[in-house]
């Protein structure tokens, strides 16, 4: 890396100007001439056959445009993995606020009667609600209760996808387990659980659509803008719903207010709404939802139960082990079977299983689909795993810290997949140095001796887990993403990708690389806003794939444009800026335009086998160590997290306030997910549906986060650079629970971890346990009673 | 936004006589608007019920702290930052400067008053576990009349006042006598900031040659109002602190105070949780003493 590397240097943001400024504009802040409203009519149950739509007689209907599921010109889908999942309600709902019914008008406040206005007679079927409950159907045969039948894409009843994941061949790893199970000195077990999670991006999701039609009244095109994370997912939607063809289907990103996943999958969903409202009104038309309705109606993260069996020696060596993950998928398959995937892959941790059964499974209940969420399944089995590596060390009576160390992954050894890590990986090093820069070893003995005389009880715990960057296994071989780098007239290069800011740094690091690439300063380079129009398919923006992949992408491109300019235009090998700008110039002017694409190409071969689930997982790991100092109040039973070290090894960083920035920002998303988010359902429905009783933390509830990196560059990303965007949601949780139970004693196996919980816990010694935040009744609501319908 | 603005009828009379005439003439029809924090909220979630409202925003009579030889009069229209700024308050009345830091954002506390926080009745408001534990009194006033009463009398049951629907708050009066008491207040909330109260206590005690000669405790979120825990007062008033007897004392009050409170299971907390954790703070209370 040369000197002055623009790649490890934190220049400004390049939108950051027109947020700071006010000027940068949203959906909401957007307009088209003519532009109608929309609203959506969800279904007020959880499960059941649509018998009858009446319409009010006090609205005049003749003013608004009304979509139904007959309207939809192509298939009635809004297509995922399978095409289960309907654009609208034709005949039956299985999730409450469902769309049903679509709402169109000139005046948004004219929808609010008319949304009220429209009633759903139901036949209600029985729902459920619970992996468990979805389960005891499938086991008692009960076929009222099965709620999805089953796919050709691997789905069986109430289960929308298995994975059988064995650390080798499956006959032999199963003979190993038995003996190892036969042989172990000790065999521990643990269920550990988690619950949904809200993204809380501070933008509602949004869009405003257009639609053409022909003379004869036929859909000739559409496009649609708005927020969100992958273009060209929701040009896949469209292309179904309106039986159109990719390029008649178009899409732009506006500025987006944060995604989390959230805008992964579901503007597939409200983008195809406003796209039939825009066709049966003939004006653009605008929806943005509320934050009670983005919050109740749409997708959160996949609540999980895991099931840990491990066999171990008495030094404390992992002979073997059995997880059984589980998440709960919701009404329809949506991206269940890839965030199982992922959490399946990442359940074993960055330890060594001699032999390992991972047997995963995504149950179907009558809740809203769950959908993205940054981690993707893996902090749900990480959580699992490190708060089980804490019970398995307590039992063989070794410190957790020594446990892991005797069973970490390290350089040329394979993963649970048979992935050999060719990569240098040095998790002892990490937790070496994570535990000092905490000064955990102090803590452990100041707060041992301190707590016996307060009645704040303080610990510390850690969690050790890696994430990995990119699609899983063929998956990016499969997404075989484009990207474009062009020179404008004026000599200035331009990125065309379809990867997206969200505001976690997708457009600044995009052109450090290039700047980096091209020996031109950061603020030569200029990238398009994504407009499926105008860039082509680099895939999503998802899977801590974009600075690694997308960013690899970029770099060779401009590596070929500079071959290019070399070769054609005289470009000199080591040039100016001046030089650069004279030699496009001169191709321009002989070619007309300059633009230079690659595709994707793995680094290094890949080998992944889908039905064996074995192989390269990922291209590339990052690893952490995250240790968490806690302080539990035994009067209020609060625990707070008191201060933070989170280290991570995630290859070059390539912009360090960014870098910083996620990790922080992860941090406290995973502070909220341990010990502040509860959603809470009544059947199937999320009622604290609003920010004032879905408790996010605030800053006044989080501690100093201090982030620390070790760079190991990686041959994977431009200039050695891994993912990270996921990372930090991995860690937190475990690392919480670990500490709370250092502080107390007592072990904890579920997530989120409420004081009513803890105190449940500490007031069960002298009386009859009852169900903690359980018991929170979501119904009622005496302070601000007008919250929710009582 | 879930309500159509233009259903809703505003009206900001000029001068609180005007006002109180408004609400003679129709009782019962409009509802008195301050701050707007509370119902600003209902509105946005489209679940505000009456449709015709007085704005007193605007009325500065309303907006006061004053102090006279014996006691602290606060407006009804003073904002919570009002009361968080002023030095007397903070200085004689710790715990309601306290308890007005803890509303809300620092938005909520420029435009949210005492008066509204007291009227919207709220069992889980911020301030009047301190306007209990100090023994404020309001003044509620008509067009036709003015009266004063304790503030211990002023909630009925859940969201009922003792207020007319003719009346405005005009007046919450405190008594300048707490130099020598022992204050404590705590609220444990859903979360550190922007957060409403799963269970709150205020207390003041006078203690004098090891006993207890005067104590009043307020709380938030033990009923369906906010609590007056006359009971734990009873069992506490005339003990002795600290000796033999504290053990069992401590045990007697936190009974007392288990049994007058009637909290509930809601969207925030439970039952069991409040009761334990408001005599934890009671306890925490009386060995501070």
């Amino acid at each position: 890396m040369p000197e002055n590397s623009i790649l490890g240097s934190s220049p400004l943001r390049k939108e950051g100007r027109a947020k700071v400024l006010g000027e940068a504009k949203y959906v909401d802040d957007l307009s088209l001439p003519g532009m109608w409203f929309g609203a959506t009519v969800r279904s007020t149950i959880a499960r059941g056959k649509i018998r009858k739509i009446t319409f009010s007689q006090d609205v005049n209907w003749s003013e608004y445009a009304i979509v139904t599921a007959s309207d939809v010109p192509g298939e009635n889908t809004i297509v995922h993995l399978t095409r289960d999942h309907p654009c609208l309600a034709a005949e039956q709902v299985n999730h409450p606020e469902e769309p049903i019914l679509l709402l169109a008008h000139p005046d948004k406040k004219a929808l609010l009667a008319a949304t009220a206005g429209v009633h759903i007679d139901y036949e209600e079927l029985p729902g459920v609600f619970t992996i468990e409950e979805s389960e005891a159907a499938v086991e008692n045969g009960d076929t009222e209760r099965i709620i999805w039948p089953g796919s050709d894409a691997g789905g069986t009843a109430n289960c929308f996808k298995q994975y059988l994941m064995y650390s080798a061949d499956a006959k032999d790893t199963e003979q190993g387990l038995a003996l190892a199970f036969e042989n172990a000195d000790y065999i521990v077990q643990g269920e550990y659980s988690t619950g949904a999670q809200e993204q809380l991006y501070i933008e509602n999701n949004g869009v405003i659509a257009e639609c053409n039609k022909d003379a004869d009244g036929r859909v000739t095109d559409v496009c649609v803008r708005g927020s969100m994370q992958c273009p060209y997912y929701l040009v896949h939607a469209l292309t179904l719903v309106f039986g159109l063809p990719e390029e008649k289907c178009r899409v732009i990103q506006t500025e987006t207010g944060g995604a989390f996943g959230g805008k992964e999958d579901f503007p597939s969903v409200i983008g195809s709404h406003a796209a039939l409202l825009a066709m049966k009104c003939g004006h653009p038309v605008k929806i943005t939802y509320d934050r009670a309705e983005d919050m109740a109606a749409t997708t959160k993260r996949h609540p999980s139960r895991t099931r840990h069996r491990t066999a171990v020696s008495k030094d404390g060596k992992l002979l073997g082990g059995t997880i059984e993950f589980a998440i709960d998928g919701g009404a329809y398959a949506t991206l269940s079977p890839v965030v199982l995937s992922r959490g399946t892959i990442h359940a074993p941790g960055p330890y060594k299983w001699p032999y390992l059964r991972v047997r995963a499974k995504a149950m179907a209940t009558n809740v809203p689909p769950h959908g993205a969420f940054r981690g993707f399944g893996a902090p749900q089995s990480l959580f699992a795993l490190e708060r089980h590596m804490d019970k398995v060390a307590k039992v063989v009576g070794l410190t957790p810290e020594e446990l892991r160390r005797r069973n970490f992954l390290s350089t040329g050894d394979c993963t649970a997949t048979g992935q050999p890590l060719n990569d240098p990986v040095d998790m002892q090093k990490l937790l070496t140095r994570a535990l000092e820069e905490h000064g955990y070893h102090e803590k452990l003995k100041r707060f041992a001796e301190e707590n016996k005389h307060s009645s704040i009880k303080r610990g510390v715990g850690f969690a050790t887990f890696m994430h990995g960057a990119g699609f899983t296994g063929s998956g990016e071989r499969r997404l075989n993403s484009l990207v474009h780098v062009e020179v404008n007239a004026d000599g200035r290069p331009n990125l065309l990708v379809s990867s997206t800011e969200f505001g976690q740094g997708t457009n600044t690091i995009l052109c450090q690389v290039a700047a980096q690439a091209l020996s031109l300063p950061y603020e030569n380079i200029s990238i398009a806003q994504p407009d499926t129009r105008v860039v082509p398919n680099s895939g999503p923006t998802v899977a801590s794939r974009t600075a690694m992949i997308v960013g690899k992408l970029v770099e060779r491109a401009c590596k070929k444009l500079l071959t290019t300019l070399q070769d054609y235009a005289s470009l000199p090998p080591q040039h100016t800026p001046g030089e650069f700008r004279k030699a496009a110039g001169f191709y321009v002017a002989e070619h007309g335009s300059l633009r230079s694409s690659v595709r994707y190409e793995p680094v290094k071969p890949i080998f992944w086998d889908d039905e064996l689930y074995r192989g390269d997982a990922y291209p590339a790991y990052a690893w952490a160590v995250y240790v968490a100092e806690v302080a539990v109040d035994l009067n209020t039973y609060m625990a707070t997290v008191t201060r933070f070290d989170a280290l991570q090894e995630v290859g070059k960083v390539m912009h360090p306030v960014l870098a910083k920035g996620q990790v922080e920002g992860g941090v406290a998303q995973g502070i909220g997910y341990a010990l502040y988010e509860k959603c809470v359902w009544k059947n199937g429905r999320m009622l604290n549906n609003q920010m004032t009783n879905y408790i996010m933390p605030t800053s006044a509830d989080l501690p100093p986060i201090h982030v620390h990196f070790e760079e190991v560059p990686s041959a994977h990303g431009p200039g050695g650079a891994k993912g990270i965007g996921e990372l930090p949601m991995d860690g937190p949780a475990p690392a919480i629970l670990n500490a709370i139970e250092n502080a107390t004693g007592v072990a904890f196996h579920s997530i989120p971890l409420l004081p009513e919980d803890l105190f449940e816990r500490f007031a069960s010694f002298t009386e009859r346990a009852h169900g903690g935040s359980e018991e929170l009744d979501g119904s009622i609501d005496r302070d601000t009673r007008t919250e929710v319908d009582a | 936004m879930r309500s159509d603005v233009t259903q809703f009828e505003l009206t900001a009379p000029a001068t609180l006589t005007e006002v109180l005439r408004r609400l003679a003439d129709n009782p019962g029809r409009h509802t008195v608007l301050a701050g707007g924090t509370e119902l600003m909220v209902a509105l946005n979630t489209g679940r505000l019920a009456t449709h015709s409202f007085l704005s007193i925003q605007h009325l500065r009579e309303l907006r006061f702290i004053r102090e006279t030889p014996d006691t602290i009069q606060i407006g009804a229209g003073a904002t919570f930052t009002d009361i968080r700024g002023s030095k007397i308050i903070c200085a004689e009345l710790p715990l309601l400067a306290q308890s007005a830091s803890w509303t809300g954002s620092v938005a909520n506390q420029n435009r949210g008053t005492l008066g509204g926080n007291i009227c919207n009745a709220s069992p889980a408001a911020d301030t009047p576990p301190a306007l209990l534990a100090y023994d404020a009194n309001v003044t509620l006033i008509s067009a036709a009349s003015m009266r004063e009463l304790p503030y211990r009398d002023f909630h009925l049951g859940y969201k009922r006042t003792a207020m007319r629907s003719d009346e405005l708050l005009h007046t919450i009066t405190l008594p300048r006598i707490y130099a020598g008491h022992r204050q404590y207040i705590r609220k444990v909330g859903t979360r550190n900031a922007q957060a409403i109260s799963k269970v709150a206590l205020a207390a003041i005690a006078l203690v004098e040659a090891g006993r207890i000669i005067d104590i009043r405790v307020g709380a938030a979120s033990l009923a369906d109002r906010p609590l007056r825990c006359t009971a734990a007062e009873t069992v506490l008033i005339g003990q002795t602190i600290g000796g033999e007897g504290m053990e069992a004392l401590v045990r007697k009050a936190r009974a007392a105070l288990a049994g007058e409170a009637e909290p509930i299971d809601d969207i925030r907390s439970t039952a069991k949780y409040r009761i334990a954790v408001g005599a934890n703070l009671l306890e925490e209370f009386l060995r501070s003493l």
